[in-house]
């Protein structure tokens, strides 16, 4: 196979050795990774609650009777803790961009037992929709909306899990790891930000609704 | 920084030892193992191209089958029920495993090569989807052969493919497939769109960037919006099935309506999916035929983002038949019609490239010729269908089989064909054979107008689509023949087209680096090219750079180590360089237990939970980072 190169003394125009190896934020491929993954569940999310309404649109009682709507107390400590947990996310994504590596393993620590609680209220949720799946369209949107929801917490937990296993080894002191740590903050963002309209459709639309 | 010293590219590491080494840092290991663990996109992209062509073939073949079917009144060949299966099998195969993904294939291999870069952002992700579309559509296929293939037409709709109507798995094998083929789009739309935004070499800014990198990054993006309605409502079809959720149930308050809605929100889409790569194809082709720019560059650009757009306000004119409230008939009537605007200023700027410039109608271009001629008659049956009095009159006829036919063979497969010949060097150092080519051609357009001409008339005289037969004496018999025989003839020079490449891939003329005296930049790199792409990264200075006097490069990537430049979204001004992945097999065995995950899920929803652990460990491994040896450059101390 022959060489590619154009010419054989070839015009060098650029000297691309200055050039860093990692940055934070839009000069990193990973954060394109990640906004594009938002636009993919951002569009499965609207698509879901668009269905919810397109269900809800026709002329009967929302929820139907004789169903109730779904008990409040989970559902809004849930939205309770998940909206506090911003707090050390900011903190790790700080952290991260001054390549703090100890307040890094400690906040991940945190933000990994925090989805743990948010999992278990979560199980909680569950038992409080006053619905099942199967009993009528209604109650298969909320339980929809509440699962796509949890497949998001658990990915992102797992996520955070790994993230905080692999900053105590070695491969901690690496600038990508911590952009890495960076990125999962910003996606932790979206998950509660996902969660603030779906809170809105369970449990308070179908009693502004009535 | 590391104090350490790393070999770099640039003058005193240039030629034939360059080459060595950086063949080495990006070749893959040889065998079966080195081809399994490749993430190199022209690995990764031939054997896209190879597998959408087997499914393209068996597509092929059940289309000849119903054509023998149809081919007389009363015929008994095939029976009604594998007829069923037999025209759900074909339009699934032709949409989801052969037209999506050899769009895919052809940006796969050629985008790096056009944009100036070593490999696609986020290769291993790349490498996953074809494993993914490979298990999925074989599983369908597998389904087929052992008579559970999908019976309820492409685009399924309820309540014919729901619980009650359509009973035993068949329907959720065709979900399912539809969960892989929508996995592996958006693996590959992310990819993709990653490399268009954000790898392109110094230089080629946004207004500089091929026509064809535009329509896949428009593409890209609408198969991101598109594709999680799909996934989104096949999960809710398995659910309905499996679970007894009444999405779709009216009797408790669900919908058969939600299904045609968030179907169509893909499907509609779907079809600019399809066509819009191939108007990339048309753009490349004629600007390297006649000499000069696209004519009205900046048009073109802005009419493959007004298409991508207005692909989404329009899903609605499926749905015609279903009743609407008046604003929506008027409105998706005048978005329908729309939408033909930004198509027409397209094809008037190809006529205008071939007006102004010095066309040479080598093989290529008469394949954009066929396309401009078929595509223009089935936009205009477009049209027509737009018009709610006209679309009610001809609903689920063969007036819409032909219109359809026309836009995605003539608007898609022709500029793919043209596609295949004009890059055949890239992809495999050889020429095609102008007069074999010649020949498939003047059988195929001909043949392809014999076919699905008639299936017009046959609409408008009222033959329904998905019948399995027909009784004599309706006036039908003369046009079904006519149109089989062209279907046997059309086969036949899609053959001869086959027969040439597969010649030529063995006997064919070695071509140079750009035979055809082409503008892009991947005419510079060698035929097939070199695992790296580029020796040292060209420098961009305008939208035609194999035309410009100078061809200035980069110098100062590792050659050691498999590196890419990243360079700003809108000016690509260099800004990082980060390591690309090594090869590794972690991308198939995730497939692997994703395929297990998703076929078991048909049989009972527990596969979901328990399927997941190994997905997990699999992703896990994936992700842990690799030790790069002596070679890692250490960015934090």
């Amino acid at each position: 196979m022959a060489s590619t190169a154009p010419s054989p003394q070839p015009n060098f125009a650029l000297d691309l050795e200055p050039l860093e190896t990692h940055a934070f934020g839009n000069r990193s491929l990973t954060w394109w990774g990640i906004v594009a993954f938002f636009l993919i569940e951002g569009t499965a999310f609207a698509l879901a609650i668009a269905a919810y309404f397109f269900l809800m649109s026709w002329d009967h009682a929302w929820p139907p009777p004789p169903l109730n709507p779904p008990d409040l107390l989970a559902g809004t400590l849930f939205t309770i803790v998940i909206l506090l947990s911003e707090i050390p996310n900011t903190l790790i994504k700080w952290a991260a961009e001054k390549y703090e590596l100890p307040r890094v393993r400690g906040l991940l620590v945190l933000m990994s037992l925090i989805g743990l609680v948010l999992l278990v209220v979560r199980a909680f949720e569950f038992n409080s929709l006053n619905v099942f799946w199967y009993q009528n369209a209604y109650g298969s949107a909320i339980w929809m909306l509440l699962v796509l929801h949890t497949t998001h917490i658990v990915t992102d937990w797992v996520d955070t899990l790994v993230l905080a296993a692999l900053m105590f080894t070695p491969h901690g002191t690496e600038g990508r790891r911590f952009v890495d740590c960076s990125e999962n903050a910003v996606y932790w963002r979206f998950v509660w930000l996902c969660w603030l309209p779906i809170y809105a459709l369970i449990y308070w639309l179908p009693r502004l609704v009535n | 920084m590391s104090e350490r010293t790393y070999l770099r590219d640039g003058p005193d590491l240039t030629g034939a030892a360059l080459h060595d080494k950086l063949a080495r840092t990006c070749g893959d290991r040889p065998g079966f193992w080195g081809w399994a663990a490749s993430v190199d996109h022209k690995s990764i992209g031939r054997r896209y191209l190879v597998t959408a062509f087997v499914f393209l073939a068996l597509g092929g073949v059940l289309a000849l089958a119903m054509r023998l079917q149809l081919s007389g009144p009363q015929k008994a060949l095939i029976g009604p029920d594998r007829y069923n299966q037999i025209f759900t099998m074909h339009g699934t195969t032709m949409m989801f495993l052969f037209a999506v993904p050899v769009m895919d294939a052809v940006a796969i291999y050629l985008l790096p090569l056009m944009l100036g870069t070593r490999n696609l952002a986020f290769p291993r992700l790349n490498a996953f989807s074809w494993w993914m579309y490979v298990a999925g559509g074989s599983m369908l296929w597998i389904a087929f052969v052992l008579n559970a293939g999908p019976d309820a037409g492409w685009f399924s709709y309820v309540p014919l493919a729901g619980p009650e109507f359509s009973p035993g798995k068949r329907v959720d094998f065709w979900a399912q497939m539809v969960t892989f083929t929508e996995v592996a789009a958006l693996a590959v739309a992310v990819s993709i769109t990653a490399t268009i935004l954000k790898a392109r070499a110094p230089g080629m800014t946004l207004a500089r960037m091929p026509v064809f990198a535009w329509s896949m990054l428009v593409v890209s993006l609408m198969v991101i919006f598109s594709m999680p309605s799909i996934a989104l409502t096949s999960a809710m079809l398995m659910a309905d099935r499996m679970v007894g959720t009444q999405f779709f149930n009216p009797y408790e308050y669900g919908d058969a309506l939600l299904w045609q809605h968030l179907f169509w929100f893909f499907g509609h889409p779907e079809v600019y999916i399809i066509f819009l790569p191939a108007t990339g194809f048309v753009s490349e082709i004629v600007q390297a035929f006649t000499g000069r720019q696209v004519f009205g560059h900046t048009a073109v650009v802005l009419s493959l983002v007004a298409t991508g757009l207005l692909a989404f306000g329009l899903w609605v004119h499926h749905m015609f038949a279903t009743g609407l409230p008046r604003m929506g008939y008027a409105f998706y009537t005048a978005a329908s019609m729309a939408v033909a605007v930004p198509s027409g200023i397209q094809i008037f700027c190809w006529i205008a490239t071939i007006w102004t410039g010095r066309p040479r109608y080598r093989l290529p271009m008469l394949w954009v010729v066929g396309f401009i001629v078929t595509f223009v008659a089935g936009g205009l049956t477009g049209v027509m269908l737009a018009s709610v009095p006209l679309d009610l009159q001809v609903h689920d006829t063969y007036f819409v089989v032909a219109h359809f036919h026309y836009v995605l063979i003539g608007g898609a497969v022709f500029p793919l064909l043209g596609a295949v010949v004009y890059w055949f060097p890239k992809f495999t150092g050889r020429m095609m054979d102008e007069r074999w080519g010649k020949l498939a051609f003047w059988i195929a357009l001909p043949a392809f107008h014999l076919t699905f001409f008639p299936m017009h008339y046959l609409g408008i005289m009222g033959m329904p689509r998905r019948v399995y037969t027909y009784p004599a004496g309706m006036g039908w018999d003369t046009l079904n023949l006519i149109s089989s025989i062209g279907a046997f003839l059309f086969a036949g020079g899609v053959m001869v087209f086959v027969g040439n490449a597969l010649w030529s891939l063995k006997r064919g003329e070695a071509a140079p680096a750009d035979p055809w005296t082409a503008h892009g930049l991947e005419w510079t790199t060698s035929s097939p090219p070199a695992p790296y792409n580029f020796a040292h990264i060209p420098v961009v200075t305008s939208a035609t750079p194999l035309w410009d006097p100078e061809r200035p490069v980069t110098r100062g990537l590792r050659v050691e180590d498999r590196e890419v430049l990243l360079t700003t979204v809108f000016e690509a001004r260099p800004d990082l360089r980060e390591p690309s992945p090594m090869p590794t097999l972690w991308p198939m065995i995730a497939a692997l237990a994703t395929t297990v995950l998703f076929v078991c899920s048909i049989f009972t929803p527990w596969a979901i939970v328990i399927g997941s652990v190994p997905v997990g460990v699999a992703l896990i491994a994936w992700f842990w980072p690799k030790d790069r040896g002596p070679e890692g450059e250490p960015v934090v101390d």
